[in-house]
Parts: C-alpha cells; sequence; structure tokens
C-alpha cells in the first residue's frame, strides 16, 4: 500500500497511518521526491503520529529521504514523534540530529513557514 | 515456565510478522508502551540482521515467569556465516551493509540481558531478553 501524499499550496503533507515494512518505505522514498519535483514543492511536513516504533532501517529511510529532498530543494520538517519513539530512537543510537522537527502538524506547518521565510 | 512461538526469517514481510508477535506478547504481559516499542525495535533489529546476513533463520519468543516476574525472550537464531568478530559488530556505528550500525549495540541497550554467541561458517544465536517492572 502506498503512503498518500497531499499537496497544500507550496508545502507536501504526508501522515504516516499504518506500521511501515520495508518495501512501503522504500517506495514512499521514491513517490516523495517524484512528488517534490512533479509539484515543486518548497516544503514537506511527515507527520509520525501514529508511528509506535522505528528501527534502524526505517530511520535509516527516513534520514536519506530527508536529505535527498534538501538536495532538491526542499525542506522537511518531521511531526509528532511519540516518546515511546524518541526514547527508542535515542536508545538505538539514533538522534536524527539535523532534522527539524516539531511536537504536532500544526507547528510543523509554522516551522516550516519560518524555515521558508514566508 | 516458558510458553514459545517462532516466526520463520525468509523474507522482508516475516520482520513484519515477527515483531507484531513481540508486540502481542509483550502487551499481553502487560509491557507498557515504552518497553512494547522496546521489543519491537529489538525484534526488528534482529530480524533484519539474519534476513540481511543469513537469508534464513528463526525469531522465537517465549513468555518467561521467573519469581512471579513476567519476562520476554528473543531468540534469533541462524545458521548463516555467522559473525567472525563479536567486539566489532558491537560497537556503534559498525556496518558491512550501509546501515547505520545501531543494531546489536541498540538492541543490547534496549533490552535488559543480552547474550551472544556465533561461529564462523555456522551460524548466530542471540538471545535478549527484557523484563516486567
Amino acid at each position: 500500500m502506498r503512503i498518500p501524499i497531499l499537496k497544500l499550496y507550496n508545502c507536501l503533507l504526508v501522515s504516516i497511518q499504518w506500521e511501515l515494512d520495508d518495501q512501503t518505505a522504500l517506495q514512499f522514498q521514491e513517490d516523495l521526491l517524484q512528488k517534490i519535483h512533479e509539484t515543486g514543492a518548497n516544503g514537506v511536513v511527515i507527520d509520525l503520529t501514529s508511528i509506535d516504533f522505528i528501527d534502524s532501517f526505517i530511520a535509516k529511510v527516513l534520514g536519506d529521504v530527508i536529505d535527498m529532498s534538501n538536495l532538491m530543494g526542499a525542506k522537511v520538517v518531521i511531526t509528532g514523534i511519540q516518546p515511546a519513539v524518541a526514547i527508542t530512537l535515542i536508545e538505538l543510537g539514533i538522534g536524527l540530529t539535523n532534522v527539524l522537527t516539531a511536537i504536532d502538524l500544526e507547528k510543523g506547518l509554522e516551522k516550516l513557514q519560518q524555515e521558508l521565510g514566508e | 515456565m516458558t510458553i514459545q512461538s517462532c516466526v520463520t526469517i525468509i523474507n522482508e514481510w516475516d520482520i513484519v510478522a515477527a515483531r507484531q508477535l513481540g508486540r502481542n506478547v509483550a502487551k499481553e504481559l502487560g509491557f507498557g508502551t515504552v518497553d512494547q516499542a522496546r521489543i519491537t525495535t529489538a525484534i526488528s533489529e534482529l530480524a533484519r540482521n539474519i534476513y540481511l546476513y543469513a537469508g534464513k533463520g528463526q525469531i522465537c519468543i517465549d513468555k518467561l515467569y521467573e519469581n512471579g516476574k513476567p519476562g520476554v525472550k528473543i531468540s534469533a537464531i541462524d545458521s548463516g556465516p555467522g559473525i567472525s568478530d563479536i567486539r566489532q559488530v558491537m560497537e556503534d556505528g559498525f556496518s558491512t551493509s550501509g546501515g547505520l550500525g545501531a543494531g546489536l549495540p541498540g538492541v543490547k541497550r534496549l533490552m535488559d540481558q543480552f547474550a551472544i554467541e556465533s561461529i564462523p561458517g555456522d551460524g548466530t544465536q542471540i538471545i535478549a531478553t527484557k523484563w516486567l517492572r
């Protein structure tokens, strides 16, 4: 199943609603970059509110897609990381440093607008 | 007393099946959301290692009861190429697959007990346990 990517003005909105398997995660990576290319969006918010765990593979795919989006000229903000996810990621040794984050979708969109200077 | 169920790991979908099994067992035993995430993540790392490095193996989940205290035991067993330098794979950031190198040292931090045995050419067995606090 593919993760839907919605366009809102100059931004793309993604809400990951179910547990990611490897294929879905890699497909999402491609789909997001393609959508950035098609729409010329300069910002992306990825909401992880419904995600209850992230392993090192998913973290790598997420970190990579953020770097890839940056290369293309789009900034990415990750929102809604649950307490359990934050704890396990840090214990795993994955800080996702240099990643823009916000507590929820609303704050994420605000942060994105600030970053884009709009 | 132990009650065991196993998932054979051959493809990526089996990784999902193994961690769902582990999460269900953790939930049944009364682990909170943070420990459920720790256990699920640890299983995912171990199952992915089997898939990536051994090609085939098994993840078994045991419910343990020690002095009335429940726990979850994860066993990851494969007959893959084995690990020649265990100290090296337990170092943060070491990876031969282009991953983050967070796997095994990460699993050790997420769980309460961690034991690894590996014979090059013969296979690897990792046992990790988490006790309900």
